[in-house]
């Protein structure tokens, strides 16, 4: 657990002022604005927000793996302490599964069918280090066992479609981790597995950060996970950061409205509820970003709106130390 | 709202085998016994939920009460008349007042019809009113699951997923079933909106005292909706007992599991989840016994060889365990 305002260390990753935008049918549209974030060595942040809100964006932006619709236009993004927007597709390819490597949401999409798993590690193997075929086949048998495969010399001979879900995705974390990456973006990993696979893969990668000390950024929908493995917690609604702060600020005290209203729409998330209750929804549906209301995208939902919320948007601000959040409210508490 | 006590729906032994074919004769096999003696009752005003993970059996067993698929053995008996053999008659009448909600609001409406014509396909199929009150229903139906009437020339593409599942929630609706199978109702929805399905759920429940047999996979939605919860696990149901009960006390060896796997809410008090891989077997090759000893912490030499039977604990609640 790292402390933000302590840890002197320099952060592994670091995105300043980021812009990503679309160009589709309905003209260019921003989908991720003045994104800041940093990650450190043996940090986990973790990005939460709902379908469209730029989570996933922001993700690939880090891999410049953006859809080809999509370009960043403004900002920078220093990987290492390098500038990793100015690279050209060879640093580019040579920085990607290094220095940062990433887990996809599906693994069965994300592996490709028609090699086995221990060639797929191997040729990333290969990619980026001199060594022999059989250095790199032997390394992946290796990182096959450092995820917990079962049987891994037999896995590695194995195609995706042969192993369980929970197998594929972990097959996909020891791609990520082949060629021992100091970034890992791991884009909804559990997403698609069912809730005992999901334990273990939670389990698989608290565990692994432990020894490995990678820094770590996690997007998800799911504050559950977010309560799991979350050191710090960035909050996004319609492309922005609505909030941000350690894991225990952002669950004990959360600012913003948006965040209070994710909190209260799980269910199952209080005692124990009697059928007939009612869950504490947020009305009404995200704005589409490419019609954005003009003051504070949220304002249209949010319970305690005023007349200076639908006019302008509010700043990104400290409202308390290490608690950062878009908001006109003020904090009477503090 | 307590439901009443006597059962609606009641299922006894059922039974959906999917044959596997091999060799050049495509002669049977084996089997896929995906629904393998499920006997359960629902009442009226009720709310019990099928609960499990991929591959356990809850949406063959919905789908197979709907008659979408042919279920292979059980008897099924509807407000104590027994649906003989779902042929296409038996079923007719009895689907009028059995409906159901499918979980991709994307896939489940017709992309180029009206949203007026989606809503009124119902009526329109079992003849009921006339066109002019049949337009009425529709228009009381969209606000009765918190759609805009004026909306009802609009296409399913023009609405948000939300939206979208309030669609097919109101055409769920529109023969005024008894019981609608919910099979995995917001999965595919956001968080925000999760909630708003969740609630109109609860509230139509509450007006209309319709049942629901939910199916989920999500621990969160089935202790918010559910009156009674059943654990299925390899095409078993492996526990069933009152809601407060269940998560109170997990019965099941496989139920604790579950609910030992669903994330903490309270950063405070994380999991320390395994990291070691231990799969759920595949309903083709079924363990021998109980189908759960090769992930049961409590196994014992008698779960490997004989299967335990659903029987009745003195708390209200049935678990199949040898050891519980």
């Amino acid at each position: 657990m790292s402390d933000m305002t302590t840890d002197t260390s320099l952060p592994v990753l670091q995105v300043s002022d980021l812009d990503i935008e679309i160009r589709g049918d309905n003209g260019a549209f921003a989908v991720v604005s003045d994104m800041n974030l940093s990650v450190r060595a043996g940090e986990t942040l973790c990005i939460v927000g709902e379908s469209g809100c730029g989570k996933s964006m922001t993700a690939l932006s880090l891999l410049r793996l953006l859809p080809d619709a999509a370009a960043i236009t403004r900002g920078k993004v220093l990987i290492d302490g390098e500038d990793f927007l100015a690279m050209n597709q060879r640093q580019v390819e040579d920085f990607r599964g290094e220095k940062i490597a990433m887990i996809f949401q599906e693994p069965l999409t994300a592996l490709n069918p028609v090699l086995r798993i221990g060639e797929q590690i191997a040729e990333a193997v290969r990619q980026h280090r001199k060594c022999s075929r059989r250095e790199a086949d032997t390394r992946a048998v290796d990182v096959l066992r450092l995820v917990q495969m079962p049987d891994p010399e037999r896995r590695a001979g194995q195609f995706p479609h042969e192993l369980s879900g929970g197998m594929r995705q972990r097959a996909m974390i020891a791609l990520a981790l082949a060629c021992d990456p100091k970034i890992i973006i791991a884009d909804e990993p559990t997403t698609a597995l069912d809730v005992t696979i999901q334990a273990q893969i939670l389990g698989l990668i608290s565990d692994l950060q432990k020894r490995l000390g990678t820094a770590q950024i996690l997007i998800t929908h799911d504050l559950g996970v977010v309560s799991e493995v979350a050191d710090r917690v960035i909050v996004m609604y319609a492309g922005r950061k609505v909030e941000e702060a350690s894991i225990y600020d952002l669950f004990d005290r959360p600012f913003h409205p948006y965040t209070i209203g994710l909190m209260g729409a799980v269910p199952g998330a209080g005692a124990s509820s009697e059928a007939g209750d009612r869950l504490a929804d947020i009305p009404g549906t995200v704005p589409p970003l490419w019609a954005l209301p003009k003051g504070c995208a949220f304002a249209p939902r949010c319970p305690g709106a005023s007349a200076r919320c639908l006019e302008e948007r509010p700043p990104f601000e400290e409202k308390r130390p290490g608690h950062w959040a878009a908001c006109w409210e003020h904090d009477d508490a503090a | 709202m307590q439901p009443d006590r006597t059962p609606l729906l009641s299922v006894d032994n059922l039974e959906v085998h999917f044959p596997i074919r091999g060799g050049v004769l495509q002669r049977q096999v084996g089997a896929v016994k995906a629904v393998d003696g499920v006997s359960f009752s629902l009442n009226r005003g009720e709310t019990l939920s099928l609960v499990g993970e991929s591959g356990c059996g809850k949406s063959t067993t919905g789908l197979a009460l709907m008659g979408l698929v042919k279920p292979t053995g059980g008897r099924v008996q509807f407000d104590g008349q027994e649906i003989r053999g779902f042929n296409p008659a038996a079923l007719k009448s009895y689907r009028r007042r059995m409906q159901i909600v499918f979980q991709d609001p994307f896939s489940s409406l017709n992309p180029r019809q009206r949203v007026k014509d989606i809503i009124r396909a119902p009526l329109d199929i079992h003849n009921i009113g006339t066109t002019a009150e049949r337009e009425a229903r529709v228009s009381e139906l969209m606000e009765r699951v918190g759609l805009r009437p004026d909306q009802a020339d609009n296409f399913a593409h023009q609405f948000s997923g939300g939206q979208r599942q309030r669609i097919g929630i109101a055409r769920a609706l529109a023969l005024k079933p008894d019981v609608i199978v919910c099979d995995e109702p917001v999965s595919a929805l956001d968080v925000s909106v999760q909630a708003q399905i969740l609630n109109l759920l609860s509230d139509l429940q509450r007006d209309l005292g319709v049942s629901y047999l939910a199916i989920s996979h999500d621990l969160g939605v089935v202790e918010f909706i559910s009156h009674r919860v059943a654990v299925m696990y390899l095409g078993k149901i492996v526990e069933i007992a009152p809601k407060a009960a269940i998560f109170a006390a997990p019965g099941h060896p496989y139920t604790e599991l579950l609910m030992r796997s669903a994330p903490s809410r309270d950063p405070r008090k994380r999991h320390s989840f395994s990291a070691s891989n231990d799969d759920i077997p595949s309903a083709t090759k079924k363990p021998s016994g109980c189908p759960f000893h090769t992930r049961c912490p409590l196994v014992t030499a008698v779960c490997k060889t004989t299967e335990p039977a659903l029987t009745a604990r003195d708390d209200g609640r049935l678990v199949a365990c040898h050891n519980r």
